[in-house]
């Protein structure tokens, strides 16, 4: 396999932990959609749930689970089931990455979400029940990702392992970036047109107005 | 067509292994070929951004295309008008699109072309869309494309970048589910009402990266509108995407649109299109089935596209699902109680889901000799240009402007409240989108998913109405 590296690679990470114990936080409260007219990646992180945090007149919300004492400086996000579902707005990931999260650890994760997360580094895995329910009980407690060893650690406890696809560990292990690897391909996508080319599918030809 | 192997596959498994550059290995997933690379303005800057800044071309510009479509107001504008953006980064959005594309050799539908819309209105509209291709977009409604037997699937801006870059990308082979739909929908009841019940059945992860099929005589009875309205919302359900096998139904829409083949080709095309269904015995990994007999006109009642219940049910007791509970306080209504009768605000018919012609039809079906009801505002807007004109053309713009409704431009509009189609916070909208998680309309705003029948019928009762009495 190449290893360009484009991308800090992780190892490990340890940090306090911010529980947003909710299932179902879909990316229009992660970001809303007012904030995705930008051109850049940077800067998100001010609208990183911007209509829980903020009252109508921009006035801070006493509720706002990311603005409550011990919060600030967690980078690892604690989330519930099918976190991340709706639009597929990479915002969404850019905007975690700008608050100061570098994971998020989740009952499970939407499809575009955990794809978006990994093409920026951002560690999104799922883990099961009992260590779910560990680190609900806990919040802000001290967790340590050992990604290699695939385990987290919470607090003085003993490690427990999580799942991750093995090609998104390596990627995040060497700081692999995926178009680099597909560009890589060049020699299989040109003999994979021409094939198809040879074998006269129209659908090879240009997506044109005849 | 049977694999080597002579096992039989399912209409995903023959897409799937006809765009395999390299199948995946122990440590790499497949590369997959992308045929059909649709572009709007919000998910593509830092993309070609990207691009610029490795200094890459765009690999195949000719199978990529763009439209302007989120962001862009739908304010009415004199024919021919030109497109005017008053929020200046939503202008600089725009202004980026236009000028990537030219730059790239990009095909771009704007407002200029007569042919503008969203996305996954003119990919199909244009005969772009078609059975057996891999579309893919940088936007989740993408599966609506799989209406035409093609696997369509949302991405995120860093694989817009793959690929254009590449015409490729790196997935995991996704599981199948089959959502069998047994018997026919009765009168009033649409193909939204279907999808919404599917998703109150299965959950709104009940698919998650799963490619699901949806088959068994309510499909194949479905149009072509219809098959869209179904296939959009499968990423409700959390789905990679969602398919229906191709037949006539899908010939004869394409048959003749300007990017489909012609002639010779289309003979071509014909015959390996008719070998994509699914062989008898090929195996899904989940199965669900659904009644399409039994379903009535659905509305959601809370904060997600699973939250919904028949026309005249009650809100279900949450039983201590906290999430439920969320929803309602977030949603103002309490469990036992029943939609019927609720007052509304806003009424808004389009979005991807329905905005086409069909949906529009059955909304003037409502209005027509009727008035929207006093206090509320209802804003119609056509999913294209094309669909514009046709609609005028059939004089449905009057039965709206008559009825008191708003006539707009093309665009996703209401649907996520980018540009200035937004509810205020509180007020409550019957919508045909496809979402409606808290604030999704605008901030604070509530919304019911409905069909575009029983949005109009909220429209001219003033509050939740069941639309086969209304059209009674
Ligand atoms: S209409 Fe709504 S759901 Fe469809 S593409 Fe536009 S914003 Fe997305």
């Amino acid at each position: 396999m190449q290893s360009i590296v484009r991308r800090e690679p992780l190892h490990t990470l340890r940090s306090r932990t911010l529980v947003l114990a909710a299932d179902n936080v879909d990316t229009d409260q992660i970001i809303p959609a007012r904030f995705l007219t930008v051109t850049t990646r940077d800067g998100l992180g001010t609208k990183l749930f911007a209509d829980w945090r903020y009252d109508a007149q921009g006035g801070p919300r006493p509720d706002s689970p990311l603005d409550q004492p011990g919060a600030a400086g967690a980078r690892i996000l604690i989330a519930g089931r099918n976190f991340g579902c709706g639009s597929s707005r990479e915002h969404a990931v850019w905007a975690l990455q700008d608050f100061g999260f570098a994971a998020v650890l989740a009952r499970s994760l939407a499809d575009i979400f955990r794809r978006n997360a990994l093409q920026n580094g951002l560690l999104a895995v799922e883990v099961d029940a009992a260590a779910h329910a560990r680190l609900l009980a806990e919040p802000g407690g001290e967790v340590t990702l050992d990604l290699a060893a695939q385990t987290l650690t919470l607090g003085g406890g003993a490690p427990a392992a999580f799942a991750i696809d093995s090609f998104a560990r390596h990627c995040l292990l060497s700081g692999l970036d995926e178009l680099e690897f597909l560009l890589g391909q060049e020699a299989a996508i040109a003999a994979f047109e021409a094939e198809r080319r040879g074998a006269g599918d129209p659908a090879a030809g240009p997506a044109a107005e005849r | 067509m049977m694999d080597g192997s002579g096992a039989p596959r399912t209409l995903f498994a023959k897409i799937w292994d006809a765009h395999l550059v390299r199948a995946a290995s122990a440590e790499t997933p497949a590369v997959v070929y992308v045929d059909l690379h649709l572009v709007h303005e919000v998910t593509s800057p830092q993309a070609f951004a990207q691009l610029r800044e490795r200094g890459l071309p765009v690999r195949r510009p000719e199978r990529t295309v763009a439209t302007v479509d989120h962001a862009i107001p739908t304010t009415p504008r004199p024919a021919g008008g030109r497109l005017v953006v008053h929020d200046p980064q939503a202008a600089a959005q725009v202004a980026a699109l236009e000028s990537n594309c030219a730059e790239l050799g990009i095909r771009l539908y704007g407002v200029e072309s007569g042919r503008q819309g969203i996305v996954h209105v003119i990919g199909p509209e244009l005969g772009l869309t078609q059975p057996g291709m891999t579309i893919v977009c940088g936007d989740s409604h993408t599966s609506t494309h799989g209406a035409f037997g093609a696997l369509a699937f949302g991405i995120g801006t860093s694989e817009v970048a793959q690929v254009l870059a590449t015409q490729c990308l790196l997935l995991g082979r996704p599981r199948t589910m089959a959502v069998e739909i047994d018997g026919r929908l009765q009168p009033g009841v649409t193909a939204k009402d279907l999808i919404l019940g599917v998703i109150a059945q299965i959950g709104v992860g009940g698919a998650t990266g799963l490619a699901v099929e949806y088959r068994g005589e309510c499909a194949g009875a479905l149009s072509m509108e219809e098959r869209m309205t179904v296939c959009n919302m499968s990423i409700e359900a959390g789905a990679r995407a969602g398919m229906i096998a191709p037949d006539d139904h899908t010939y004869q829409y394409l048959s003749g649109r300007p990017g489909a083949p012609q002639g010779r080709e289309w003979e071509a095309a014909l015959g390996r299109w008719r070998a994509l269904p699914s062989d008898e015995g090929a195996r899904f990994d989940r199965t669900v089935r659904i009644d399409a007999a039994a379903l009535e006109p659905m509305i959601t009642y809370g904060t997600n596209p699973g939250m919904g219940i028949p026309i005249g049910g009650v809100i279900p007791d949450p039983a201590g699902d906290a999430g439920q509970e969320k929803a309602l306080r977030y949603m103002g209504l309490a469990p036992g109680q029943p939609l019927l009768g609720w007052p509304i605000d806003v009424v808004f018919i389009g979005s991807c889901t329905n905005s086409r012609l069909s949906d529009l039809r059955l909304a003037a079906s409502i209005f027509a000799g009727r008035r929207v009801a006093a206090g509320v505002r209802a804003l119609v807007v056509p999913g294209s240009q094309q669909i514009k004109r046709q609609a005028e053309a059939e004089g449905l713009d009057r039965i709206f402007r008559e009825a008191g409704a708003e006539w707009r431009e093309a665009g996703c509009s209401m649907c996520l409240a980018m540009n200035d189609d937004r509810l205020a916070a509180g007020e409550y909208a019957v919508s045909t989108s496809n979402r409606n998680f808290e604030g999704r309309q605008g901030s604070g705003g509530r919304t019911f998913l409905a069909s575009p029948l029983t949005a109009a019928a909220a429209a001219v009762a003033g509050k939740i109405a069941d639309p086969r009495q209304v059209l009674r």
